[in-house]
């Protein structure tokens, strides 16, 4: 049985995703809240994983709550904190616990977190993430094993279509297809020319592509994402266009833009789909959709 | 040349270790740890004085040729009568001479610097950390350039999401090995090598502890 993300990305139409961030801590009220609100807005939630390699509420824990709370979750996988051995584990976990959306990725640098002294782990990569699930999905572990009960995932990974120089990341991400992704999330987009060329060169693979949209909260926070937030570029247009909101005003500009952003996306069927990444101001994801038209 | 690499410990550190170790002898290094200006002449001749004004009695200071040689351990011989009358030796060489010296001599040793990798000599004062010796050499498929030591993340498949303008992102100042790799294979005409997906690493190559023996002729 495909899960109900897959279904949607096979039907067709324009997909939305969101994020549902874990909280540090065991309240999980803010967390539950931002389900409730969107759970059946979009069509399928990603649960982070140690966000900015910041300490958090496993993504493992959210993406079983967002289950149980019926929404579709999409769980966040990052090689920086387990082995092969516990990524392995996780999986059987999740697919035990009825989550089967995966969303590979390599994972921040610890030392951009809040846990600096940690050991990084990196046994495997994004792309040997996804090919360790297609391995599991055929009865077997990573070890040739075999395993007493399956898994079934729709996996996907991500890609970031502004990185300078392209070519190397487009080489890893052609390996993530090969090694099984369906999906792809990409980084934030924000210059829809750029974006445009890259999914010309990405029409040629089988795969849906959801472009990441992070809402602007306001000019500083833009000017910032360009000077710390590797591959999110923010045109000088909008910076400027953040800056001219009255006092009190830039939030729904940025809610403002996306909306723009993602009606563009799908009015010129750019690509698939988007995931809307509203980092803190989750409740506000249902404003952007409304500004999207959707 | 293949150099060790090291950094001098905070002073606070070397207080702590030296907490009720009132008499010191002061061992440096004419080799890696001159070139990098950590544990040579001039720096066991400071640590002497830092020592002495901090009430510490210095019974002696020297600075033997190679401390990760064998021989080492004959050239202390030699001052025996100084490093007799000290309570440790605090040693301004890299952990390969703190080990060479502690297997031979019957003494608190205290190191008084961080080792921070092996590095090669990539231009004048400059050192870069090319190998991890990991025991399952890849570099044969990257342009000889090392993806797991020259990789933050030790990515083999090629770039993650954080490298930008050809940086790493934990540091402006790494350059981002993938586009390195990347780079040199282009202008090899062997991008295909990059193309092609490796395999998790192997992390068996030599357990640790490393160990060899040659074998019996």
């Amino acid at each position: 049985m495909p899960s109900v993300f897959k279904k949607a990305l096979d039907s067709g139409k324009f997909v939305v995703t969101c994020e549902a961030a874990p909280t540090k801590g065991t309240n999980l009220d803010t967390m539950k809240h931002h389900i409730e609100l969107l759970k059946d807005k979009v069509d399928a939630m990603n649960v982070t994983d140690h966000q900015s390699s910041v300490m958090r509420y496993p993504s493992l824990g959210g993406a079983i709550l967002v289950k149980e709370m019926g929404g579709e979750p999409i769980l966040q996988m990052t090689c920086r904190d387990r082995n092969r051995l516990a990524l392995q584990a996780d999986l059987l976990f999740a697919a035990s616990r009825g989550v089967h959306n995966v969303l590979c990725l390599t994972g921040d640098s610890v030392m951009l977190g809040d846990h600096k002294e940690a050991k990084p782990v990196f046994d495997l990569d994004s792309s040997q993430l996804v090919a360790a699930i297609r391995t599991m999905e055929r009865g077997k572990d990573m070890a040739g094993n075999e395993l007493d009960g399956g898994v079934r995932f729709c996996a996907g990974a991500i890609v970031t279509p502004e990185a300078n120089p392209i070519e190397p990341q487009l080489i890893k991400f052609e390996k993530k297809l090969e090694a099984g992704a369906e999906f792809i999330q990409t980084q934030a987009v924000y210059d829809m020319d750029n974006f445009r060329k890259f999914m010309e060169y990405a029409r040629q693979f089988p795969v849906k592509i959801l472009a990441g949209v992070i809402l602007l909260t306001s000019a500083p926070m833009a000017r910032f994402m360009n000077k710390n937030v590797a591959g999110v570029t923010v045109p000088q247009s909008l910076i400027d266009e953040m800056a001219s909101a009255p006092k009190g005003g830039a939030l729904a500009k940025g809610i403002e833009i996306a909306g723009r952003m993602i009606r563009q996306i799908k009015e010129e069927k750019i690509c698939d789909g988007v995931h809307i990444m509203a980092i803190g101001k989750e409740e506000k994801v249902v404003d952007i959709m409304a500004a999207a038209g959707l | 040349m293949i150099r060790s690499i090291t950094q001098l410990k905070p002073a606070e550190e070397i207080e702590r270790l030296l907490n009720g170790l009132d008499r010191v002898f002061i061992v440096g290094c004419g080799t890696c740890v001159t070139l990098t200006r950590t544990g040579g002449a001039p720096e066991v001749a400071a640590m002497k004085t830092q020592l002495s004004e901090a009430g510490k009695v210095v019974t002696g200071t020297t600075v033997v040729p190679v401390a990760c040689d064998n021989l080492t351990g004959e050239i202390l011989a030699g001052i025996d009568s100084q490093i007799r009358q000290a309570d440790a030796l605090l040693i301004m060489t890299c952990a390969y001479g703190v080990q060479t010296i502690a297997r031979q001599i019957k003494k608190t040793v205290i190191p008084a610097l961080n080792t921070l990798f092996i590095g090669k000599e990539t231009g004048a004062g400059h050192f870069d950390e090319v190998c991890k010796q990991c025991g399952t050499c890849i570099i044969g498929e990257t342009g000889g350039i090392c993806p797991v030591t020259a990789c933050h993340k030790g990515l083999v498949n090629g770039p993650c999401g954080g490298t930008n303008n050809g940086k790493c992102e934990i540091d402006p100042d790494k350059d981002c090995a993938w586009t390195a790799i990347y780079n040199r294979l282009k202008d090899l005409g062997r991008l295909d090598s990059m193309r092609k997906y490796q395999k998790p690493r192997n992390h068996l190559g030599e357990p640790s502890p490393g160990k060899f023996r040659l074998p019996a002729e």
